[in-house]
């Protein structure tokens, strides 16, 4: 072995792309709360979501029936189907029950003869609706009443088309926008703030290789951000990728890219945490609303269509939403990876010609 | 090469205008010359100007007006370059905490085409033990000298270092002198800014007095303070303040080797260049008008001396309000 002396030169070479994503990579692992922020966020959203939205069992529908001679019959007509759960009450409490929501629908026998019904419902509230009509369905047949036309259901709940399936793609856009500005944005403008920023231009550093270096930290972040989600949506709800894996990747990596870039371009100058954070929520903010994370974003008016399109969060949620719950392919995604090119090149373009190191 | 240029740094002319409301002159007309080999200093109170003067020679921000050179190159023509073969120690750096020493400075080495092995480097900061302990875990003294390891790791031939002994103990700063001492006896230039007149005296072959951003002072610490007109300085109070038995100001430049005098409050400074002589004197003179000391001291004259004849307050005063 050689024996180094404290004034001999080294004349190895170290990669300095590679020293800036090492040091970047340690900062973060050796930050506890970072690392919960950044995993255990999502995966509580999607627990929480999840479960908010689980395909419920068919409602139990509440019929309490007023105390009459036929009222016995009533209940035992309803009681063979299993959504109805019903008992006989007194007048009185029929009606203390019906107000109170304890019950959706009321049902009296009249004096008449042949004996009628009369129901009595809250019209303002949709399950007292449905209660009535379905418990005057079953009356009509108990009565002797024919259908007209067979008809037979079908519950819409299989994988691929059920809310969770629309919402974790979403979640995976939202989280790769969040990461993407948190990530390098704030990174950048505290580094700016401790002089680093200053102290590396000192050196012969290339710029190109800082900004290589963080933007490729965080693509590395991004791994396995996007495997817990993924992973866990799969293990707990069934969330599968009908399409193909290496699209929905490439997909991923390219709006890594371009969120990367846009927290670049957001950090290019602010000298505060409390400037750039602002500045952060105001890109953020309309992607938020627009993009359709939770809800389909053709539900805003047409006008606004073209203007919520080009918005880069919705194009990568509508692309993984085709590829993850329509299978499909990547070609057929041009104009959406088109959109998201666009944006990287521009915030980067942008990003480098305003960049204030000190 | 066939222009050997002794100079490391020549900046002439040098001036600096922050604009905003209201804009502030830091650099007026600053002149200096380097020479290679040789460790400089700029002393000079708060807001003297040093840190912007540096800052522009260390090429990270333009200067309003006036020319500069460093290792015969010039900013904006051969920046890489230059880069390549100087080391920086900002005023203020917060180097990343979560990192360790080791891998602190192999991150700085990555960006210089030679250098030392990290691991050398540490050995002359003497922070070999902390190798693998966290930034955020370090001294003050320690992150002082991590940042000047950081500044020595591509073996530069020129070293900024922007007040590196501030805010740190006595003991930390004589080991960082030491470690400055030992660049420079490698043959390397150092500039250095400081507002410790000892530490430009003791630790500085040239040092510029800095004022308002201007050179009020340029030579050797010893030649600066010959300037006084003697090396020491026996300063005095009198018990008889303010009555007619106070002697006169031209009646104390007449003792024997006095060369100045100067009257601050209620303290009085002779600059001297033999005290054996002048404390009999003094005592007779003092005697015979039957003014009593109150205090007297002797000691070697300083920079501080220099700079409080030149600008008139001392180093830690806080500038006049222009
Ligand atoms: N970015 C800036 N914008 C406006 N004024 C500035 C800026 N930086 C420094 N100044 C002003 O320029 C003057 C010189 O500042 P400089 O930092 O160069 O002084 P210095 O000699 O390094 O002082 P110190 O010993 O406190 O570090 C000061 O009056 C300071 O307020
Ligand atoms: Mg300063």
């Amino acid at each position: 072995m050689m024996k180094t002396t404290p004034t001999q030169i080294d004349n190895r070479t170290y990669s300095p792309l590679g020293q800036i994503v090492l040091s970047r990579l340690r900062e973060f692992y050796r930050e506890p709360e970072a690392l919960f922020w950044v995993y255990g966020f999502p995966i509580l959203l999607v627990v929480g979501l999840g479960i908010a939205f689980r395909n419920q069992p068919v409602e139990q529908i509440t019929v309490d029936v007023q105390a009459h001679s036929a009222a016995a019959d009533v209940v035992e007509a309803l009681s063979a189907r299993p959504r109805f759960v019903a008992a006989v009450y007194s007048p009185q409490q029929t009606r203390l029950r019906l107000r109170t929501g304890k019950s959706d629908v009321v049902v009296s026998v009249s004096e008449d003869s042949p004996p009628g019904y009369e129901y009595t419902y809250d019209p303002s509230r949709p399950s007292s609706v449905l209660a009535r009509n379905a418990v005057d369905d079953v009356l009509q047949r108990a009565a002797g009443r024919e259908d007209v036309v067979a008809v037979s259901e079908k519950e819409f709940s299989e994988p691929g088309g059920r809310y969770i399936d629309f919402l974790v793609p979403g979640l995976l856009g939202m989280s790769l926008m969040g990461g993407g500005l948190w990530g390098v944005g704030f990174v950048t403008v505290d580094m700016r703030i401790r002089k680093l920023l200053k102290r590396f231009l000192a050196t012969p550093m290339r710029k190109s290789d800082f900004l290589a270096g963080i933007m490729l930290s965080r693509m590395m972040f991004m791994v396995p951000e996007v495997l817990v989600l993924v992973v866990f949506a799969r293990l707990a709800f069934d969330v599968r990728i009908f399409g193909s894996v290496a699209t929905v990747v490439l997909l991923v990596l390219i709006g890594a890219v371009t969120f990367s870039g846009l927290g670049l371009l957001v950090a290019a100058r602010p000298r505060t945490l409390e400037a750039v954070s602002g500045l952060m929520n105001l890109v953020m903010l309309p992607m938020w609303l627009l993009s359709g994370i939770f809800f389909s974003s053709d539900r805003f008016p047409e006008v606004a269509q073209p203007l919520i399109k080009i918005l880069p969060l919705t194009a990568l949620i509508d692309a993984l939403r085709a590829v993850m719950q329509d299978g499909a392919s990547l070609a057929s995604q041009w104009s959406p990876i088109l959109i998201m090119a666009a944006w990287s090149v521009a915030s980067f373009y942008l990003a480098l010609r305003f960049f204030r190191w000190t | 090469m066939l222009d050997p240029s002794p100079l490391a740094i020549r900046c002439a002319n040098l001036t600096k205008r922050y604009d905003g409301r209201p804009p502030v002159d830091a650099v007026r007309g600053l002149d200096l010359e380097v020479a290679q080999g040789e460790c400089f200093g700029l002393l000079g109170p708060n807001g003297a100007g040093k840190t912007t003067t540096i800052e522009i020679l260390e090429g990270l921000m333009p200067a309003t007006s006036g020319t500069v050179e460093v290792l015969g190159l010039s900013w904006g023509q051969a920046d890489n370059e230059i880069r390549q073969r100087i080391g920086i120690s900002l005023q203020e750096t917060r180097l990343s905490e979560k990192l360790t020493v080791l891998e602190t400075l192999t991150l700085f080495r990555s960006f210089y085409a030679k250098g030392y092995a990290p691991q050398d480097v540490l050995a002359k900061v003497s922070l070999e033990e902390k190798a693998n302990a966290l930034v955020g875990k370090l001294s003050g003294g320690q992150k002082q000298r991590l940042a000047v390891a950081s500044a020595l790791v591509g073996d530069p031939e020129l070293l900024f270092l922007d007040e590196p002994t501030t805010g740190l103990d006595p003991q930390s700063r004589r080991q960082l002198w030491e470690i400055i001492r030992e660049i420079r006896s490698a043959g390397r230039t150092v500039l250095l800014t400081t507002h410790y007149m000892d530490e430009a005296e003791r630790l500085c072959d040239r040092v510029a007095i800095v004022d308002q951003g201007k050179v009020i002072a340029l030579g050797t610490p010893h030649e600066l303070i010959l300037t006084l007109g003697g090396e020491h300085v026996v300063e005095f109070s009198l018990e008889c303040d303010d009555d007619g038995r106070m002697p006169s100001r031209g009646e104390l430049a007449e003792l024997p080797a006095v060369s100045a005098v100067d009257f601050e409050n209620s303290h009085i400074r002779l600059s001297v260049t033999e005290p054996h002589v002048v404390l009999p004197a003094l005592l007779d003179c003092l005697g015979s008008r039957q003014c009593p000391l109150r205090s007297l001291t002797t000691r070697h004259a300083s920079l501080e001396d220099v700079f409080v004849k030149l600008a008139g307050r001392h180093l830690d005063d806080e500038e006049p309000t222009t």
